[in-house]
């Protein structure tokens, strides 16, 4: 058979080159192009190499701000997927029950972030707030605006709220998908519940447990209306995460530069992270 | 070790709100005597599946009792009646070795290590798993992995019986005959009770002493392979055992033989004259012959396979099924057929009429 030799099937290639090149590399090559010039307004722009690399992974500023969305990303990843998977495991697998939990586990999925972070605030705050007044009502002294422990309890409370559910849905869909004969096997071999979960449920569960984690690592790492909404970033800096601190340097302070050097090396960090965590999750699976 | 036995058992899964229960089971009272190997055969959907989770307990009937011995066990839960059970599709610890796969039922039950690694080593043996028990479990192939389930069923000694729901389905063919010949094997070496499920009538009647065929959540007949082909207790049973199955054909009856087509046919033995019911005839393939003289018929089909031919002929509406070996030839012309009197059923509302005089 003869080959045919015809490029013009590159053209149906252009939309998609174009949609990809306006929302993705146009913008991220514009934040590298940012990161290593130096400009004072005008569109009058001076080279400067890494300086702004070197100056953001010095900074004393950069670090506290990683320091705290690494604590803070550890913290909800650590109760919320356990507490999903327990969640999970709870749920009805079958009865007129299974739809209404369903739906009472989506709702707060469906809430846009700047009402939760509102919700919250209100719900919390010591004088008015439900939750704020009854705390301070049984002799607790809470008060999220002035004190850092409140603050991060409150951020990371409203953050598991919102979010446990996601993985509360994935492992349900995982336990779901367990034949019935996997049960029943294990019941003849008499295993314990605990053998039941740890090695029937878990393993029927490691694929949507790791999309959960990654997708809450990545999620809760880019955290940024709930918190900013709640706290705003404070007491002091105490609850200014990543994108906060960038917002503020970018916006703020309008530094262009280390902003721009920022926001590259918090997307290699991300990038850097899921890509571990993936690859060591799926590294058993190929044998 | 012991008898287990059915009392009027009935099973019903809970219906859609609104919907009487339809009986997956319906009315079985059965003994499996100890050191039995059992085949339950029958089409997919009879109840099979549910009677064998009714012995291990993964079920709890509706209505009637089990006893193991005399001991009622109705409410016993699985863990407490040491039932070992196949499934169909094999069902691995993913996460373990084949070892660990193998050994886990006996570890569940507090077995020390030493004795638990010599019962693994020996059924690894028997199964030809030896070489992979270091290697993890879900890296196996369907048959393999079936091997493991079937090696967990196999590995307890304390059982009082083993239950086998169509284990090899996902095995291939060639291997299908050693593993069944094994199964075989085994039971005479350990006596203990086997329960082996099929819809596939070749198994059942290589693996059993007994065969219990099922039809529509009742048992229609329990016998040895030889009994089930040569005596039908329900034209179920003569349609679903044997290949082709048997010829069920409608009848009337004159004096206490059968007529069909206006033939007076002699059934070898005679019958109450005034049954009430449909009335037919059962004739296996093998007894029908050609003949100089008896029901004409007409040649629909004739399949060569190989040692003997399968001739499809027609009387009126009534197809009928013969066997006719390869030396045997085929009339050309205005075909008879006569049926072996020694070998004809009667039968009415589809269970078998015994001799009048019996």
């Amino acid at each position: 058979m003869r080959k045919t030799t015809n490029q013009k099937a590159w053209w149906l290639v252009v939309p998609v080159l174009l949609l990809v090149a306006f929302n993705a590399f146009i913008p991220l090559m514009t934040v590298v192009n940012y990161s290593m010039q130096e400009t004072f307004g005008n569109n009058v722009f001076f080279w400067e190499g890494v300086t702004w690399f070197e100056k953001v992974l010095r900074s004393e500023r950069f670090h506290d701000a990683l320091l705290r969305q690494l604590l803070f990303t550890g913290m909800i990843i650590a109760i919320e997927v356990p507490l999903g998977i327990a969640v999970a495991l709870a749920m009805p697998r079958k009865g007129p029950w299974v739809s209404v939990c369903l739906v009472l586990m989506a709702l707060p999925l469906l809430i846009p972030w700047n009402v939760v972070g509102a919700m919250w605030n209100i719900f919390a705050l010591p004088d008015i707030g439900l939750l704020g007044f009854t705390l301070n009502s049984m002799g607790l002294d809470y008060n999220f605006t002035q004190q850092p422990v409140s603050a991060w309890m409150t951020t990371v409370v409203m953050d598991v709220w919102h979010w446990t559910s996601l993985v509360v849905l994935l492992c349900y869909a995982g336990l779901c998908s367990i034949p019935d004969a996997y049960y029943q096997a294990a019941h003849i071999d008499g295993a314990s519940p605990w053998a039941v979960f740890r090695y029937i449920q878990l393993p029927k569960m490691k694929r949507v447990l790791t999309i959960a984690i990654l997708l809450r690592f990545m999620d809760s790492f880019m955290i940024y209306t709930e918190p900013f909404v709640l706290t705003g970033g404070g007491p002091g800096n105490t609850t200014t995460f990543l994108s906060i601190d960038l917002v503020k340097i970018a916006l703020g302070q309008f530094d262009l530069g280390p902003a721009a050097a920022m926001s590259l090396i918090y997307f290699l960090v991300v990038l850097l992270i899921c890509w571990v965590f993936y690859t060591v999750m799926m590294r058993n699976e190929e044998q | 070790m012991s008898r287990i036995e059915f009392r009027d058992v009935r099973h019903a899964y809970p219906p859609p709100p609104g919907q009487a229960p339809v009986y997956a089971l319906k009315e079985v009272s059965q003994v499996w005597e100890d050191g039995g190997a059992y085949a339950l055969l029958g089409p997919s959907g009879c109840g099979k599946t549910t009677l064998l989770n009714i012995i291990s307990g993964l079920l709890t009937p509706s209505e009637g009792s089990i006893r193991f011995d005399e001991r009622d066990v109705t409410g016993l839960p699985t863990s407490e009646r040491q039932i070992a059970q196949v499934f169909q599709f094999p069902v691995v610890y993913d996460t373990m070795s084949v070892f660990d796969n193998l050994a886990f039922p006996l570890r569940n039950r507090g077995m020390p290590e030493s004795r638990v690694s010599q019962r693994v080593t020996e059924i690894a043996e028997m199964l030809d798993l030896s070489e992979r028990l270091g290697q993890r479990a879900s890296g196996l192939t369907a048959d393999g992995k079936q091997k493991i389930s079937l090696g967990r069923g196999l590995v307890r000694e304390d059982v009082n019986a083993i239950l086998f729901d169509e284990p090899l389905t996902v095995i291939d063919p060639h291997l299908k005959w050693q593993l069944r010949s094994k199964l075989k094997e085994l039971h005479q070496q350990i006596g203990v009770t086997m329960i082996y499920v099929t819809h596939d009538q070749v198994e059942a009647l290589t693996f059993a002493d007994k065969v219990v065929v099922m039809h529509d959540g009742g048992v229609v007949q329990v016998g040895s392979p030889v009994e089930l082909f040569n005596r039908p207790r329900h034209t179920f049973v003569g349609y679903f055992i044997g290949s082709p199955g048997m010829n069920i054909l409608p009848c009337s009856l004159d004096r206490g033989q059968p007529v069909f087509a206006n033939n007076l046919l002699s059934s070898g033995y005679p019958v109450d004259t005034d049954l009430s019911g449909k009335l037919e005839i059962g004739i296996r393939p093998e007894f029908i012959r050609f003949s100089d003289d008896g029901i004409a018929v007409e040649i629909q089909k004739v399949e060569d396979l190989g040692r003997y031919q399968v001739v499809t002929v027609r009387h009126e509406s009534s197809q009928i099924k013969m066997l006719v070996g390869e030396d045997q030839a085929i009339p050309s012309e205005d075909p008879k057929i006569s049926f072996d009197p020694d070998n004809l059923r009667i039968y009415c509302d589809d269970w078998v009429v015994e001799s009048a005089h019996a």
